[in-house]
């Protein structure tokens, strides 16, 4: 058989994504069609770097989550070696290809012999999976104590604030070393901090909750027993793992997540979170001295009421605009643990670990790090460009 | 001004300290001893060779004796092996019994011995530090005034065709990480694929002699990741000094549009970015590790990398209270500088 052409492989590769791309005209269409009922989303769709920051999201998400669950778009297996394709260019025919299997290696093979396209796909999966979670999570820890520390200030702040400042003043690329390693994970630390961290969104939930229903106490009672059950329990089965420090719960342990995952994640949660604390506390101290404030304080409300009912829904613009950035810095650490190899397993299609194994040929057979690295960049871009989107629309009104 | 002086200073070493202690701590886990005992000794040691080795080096002490002596307020250890050698902590390679101090700590300037460079820490940090210090000066002389010029031609015309063009190109650089930018511009100018073999790929030779051969990349790769993020906030600060009401005025009377941005304008818009660039030093140390890794490029970033895959633990010691040191005196001059810089705000 012969190689493909290059406009051979943007067919071949056109046609895989296929799925996307249809994903990609409903949303679109819908959202467009609907835009004047959607409030900021479909402000959105007024401003055109933000539409194309959205696109080039969505295209991510839709890949990740099509490859991830449907086992769509993916060609090859992305751990799968074929012997006689290492090193090869793109649009080679795969040597030896059964009938059913795809007959080309798109973008070529790396210097293991695996299929470039598939691992780049693949590659996405990890990142939608972790990346916006991670900051999700990031967020919960920093509001949790942002909020009160903005609120009431004095001691409580001094002391959060320095916390806070410890942390952000250590070299990332160092805490990820201290954190990350095979022998670390031994010692159970990153155990005792996914306890620690992961408590946040509890404490947020049950907070929230309470706040919220204080004055129907029946009410309340139903609903707090019902999150703290499930998120208690979703909680649980996350920090036991058998066999490690922590198997106090192991009977009732729903589901068990692959320790280097877990300390990836926790890493990245624990890295993020200092920055939003500052800028929720920050925001907090603004906005607590505004009249409504002083209104709920006149009415007796409680102090989390405000916090959480007054101040935070105030301070949701700039709020979800970092939370875009945050994502693409995220997915920035994540690619710089695989980089170093810290963390997720060597084989692991993510895309630090693609590019830094690319990297040893680069001057000769430069495909298998240069399709990563621009994948990287295209989603980390298409976050920003949408946080700009947002930040333009939110501030028009 | 003395106060608020001596008491960021006694916050700094406070944060030092109390870091040195966590790195200290998590360093000494028995694990990462095994490590360092195993890439000291060799791989294939036993678990009670690793007991000995350990033993006999006064790893095996408790936590705060350990940290005592590091930072040397304890006596140093002496202790007799079950090999029936005496080993001093403080008796460095051609020092006699008599010679040896009996307190040798960073109090005493001492900051240890680096069991992967087979060396005292202290020489290799000080050249190390100095290597990377060249690497940061082109950085800086070539990303500051780039980011300012890139910043003010954005802003000065907010909206125009100029300030679309310029702040796509700021975010896509904001969006490229370093080992991103270094992957793609060693495969575009310093490949044999592709043809354009303009500049080396790697820059072990510009740790003796720093040529545009050898050093543009990796100085082009951290300067434009920090370059975005500058010329952004530049831009922003610009642009709203652009619409104050003194700038109306100097238009109104007929000053040529140049002429305001320089003489009117570009004080007062460089107040925000200052306080960016010396923010930006903790950012661009991240930068500095994975650059130098990548083009070999043998300064104190590399030195992490290595003394951290070996748990060469007082070499990680030393390096952190470092880059600890720059991220908070880079702090506090950007809040000095800065009430330089602004008449109105006044230090507390």
């Amino acid at each position: 058989m012969q190689s493909l052409t290059w406009i051979e492989i943007i067919g071949g590769i056109s046609f895989q994504l296929l799925p996307v791309w249809i994903a990609l005209i409903l949303t679109f269409g819908f959202s467009n069609y609907y835009k004047r009922r959607l409030g900021l989303y479909g402000k959105l769709f007024d401003s055109t770097i933000g539409m194309i920051g959205f696109a080039i999201v969505m295209f991510w998400v839709f890949s990740g989550i099509f490859a991830g669950i449907f086992d769509w778009i993916i060609t090859h297996d992305p751990l799968h070696q074929v012997s006689g394709m290492k090193n090869k260019l793109p649009g080679t025919p795969m040597r030896g290809a059964e009938e059913g299997e795809y007959p080309y290696y798109l973008f070529g093979g790396d210097h293991l012999a695996r299929d470039v396209f598939s691992r780049m796909i693949a590659g996405g999966t990890v990142v939608i999976l972790i990346a916006p979670l991670a900051t999700l999570f990031a967020f919960m820890v920093g509001i949790t104590l942002g909020l009160p520390a903005g609120y009431y200030g004095k001691r409580l702040d001094t002391n959060l604030s320095f916390l806070a400042n410890l942390i952000l003043a250590f070299p990332v690329i160092l805490l990820f070393y201290l954190l990350v390693t095979p022998e670390i994970r031994a010692t159970g630390l990153p155990q005792y901090l996914t306890v620690v961290l992961f408590a946040f969104p509890l404490i947020f939930i049950a907070v929230l909750i309470n706040s919220r229903f204080q004055t129907t106490p029946t009410a309340r009672n139903i609903y707090l027993t019902l999150a703290l059950f499930i998120v208690g329990w979703t909680y649980i089965s996350v920090i036991n793992q058998p066999e490690s420090k922590i198997t106090l719960f192991n009977s009732i342990d729903l589901f068990d997540i692959d320790g280097g995952l877990l300390t990836v994640f926790v890493a990245v949660v624990f890295v993020n979170s200092p920055t939003v604390f500052r800028i929720v506390r920050g925001l907090t101290m603004d906005i607590k001295t505004r009249d409504y404030v002083a209104a709920a304080q006149t009415r007796g409300e409680g102090a989390w009421y405000i916090m959480l009912w007054e101040i935070l829904p105030n301070a949701r613009g700039p709020l979800i605009v970092d939370f875009c950035l945050r994502i693409g810095y995220t997915t920035i650490l994540l690619g710089t643990l695989g980089f170093f190899g810290l963390g997720l397993e060597p084989e692991s299609p993510n895309w630090g670990a693609t590019i830094n194994g690319g990297r040893k040929l680069l001057s000769i057979h430069p495909t298998p790090a240069i399709v990563p690295s621009v994948a990287l960049v295209s989603l980390v871009l298409g976050l920003n460009l949408l946080a700009d989107g947002l930040r333009e629309e939110s501030l028009r009104d | 001004m003395l106060r608020f002086f001596l008491r960021r200073l006694a916050v700094m070493v406070v944060t030092a300290f109390t870091l040195s202690l966590i790195v200290f701590f998590i360093t000494n886990m028995y694990p990462n001893l095994e490590k360092s005992a195993k890439y000291d000794g060799n791989f294939r040691m036993g678990d009670d060779a690793v007991l000995s080795y350990l033993t006999n080096r006064g790893y095996l002490q408790p936590f705060y004796i350990k940290y005592g002596q590091w930072l040397g307020v304890l006596p140093g250890y002496v202790i007799k092996g079950s090999d029936e050698k005496t080993r001093r902590r403080c008796q460095v390679l051609g020092m006699t019994v008599e010679d040896t101090p009996k307190y040798c700590g960073i109090i005493q300037g001492n900051w240890g011995y680096s069991t992967m460079f087979k060396e005292q820490v202290g020489p290799i940090v000080v050249t190390r530090l100095g290597l990377t210090g060249k690497l940061m000066l082109y950085v800086m002389m070539l990303m500051i005034p780039a980011s300012l010029v890139l910043g003010i031609l954005a802003g000065m015309r907010e909206g125009s065709k100029t300030d679309r063009g310029l702040s796509t190109f700021a975010i896509t650089t904001t969006a490229t990480p370093e080992y991103v930018s270094s992957i793609i511009f060693i495969a575009v100018f310093a490949s044999s694929a592709v043809g354009l073999k303009w500049v080396k790929g790697t820059a072990t030779g510009a740790m003796e002699d720093a040529t545009i051969d050898n050093f543009l990349l990796p100085v082009l790769t951290i300067a434009l990741y920090g370059m975005g993020y500058i010329a952004r906030m530049t831009r922003a600060s610009m642009a709203e000094v652009m619409t104050s009401q003194y700038i109306r005025t100097a238009r109104l009377k007929g000053i040529i549009f140049y002429r305001i941005v320089i003489k009117h304008a570009l004080r007062n818009a460089l107040i925000a970015p200052f306080t960016v660039i010396m923010l930006q030093f903790p950012w661009l140390l991240n930068g500095v590790v994975i650059v130098e890794t990548i083009f070999n490029y043998k300064g104190i970033g590399w030195v992490l990398v290595q003394a951290a895959g070996n748990n060469d633990i007082e070499m990680l010691l030393a390096v952190s209270v470092i880059s600890v040191f720059v991220v908070l005196v880079t702090q506090l001059i950007s809040d000095i500088g800065y009430v330089y810089l602004n008449p109105r705000i006044k230090v507390t």
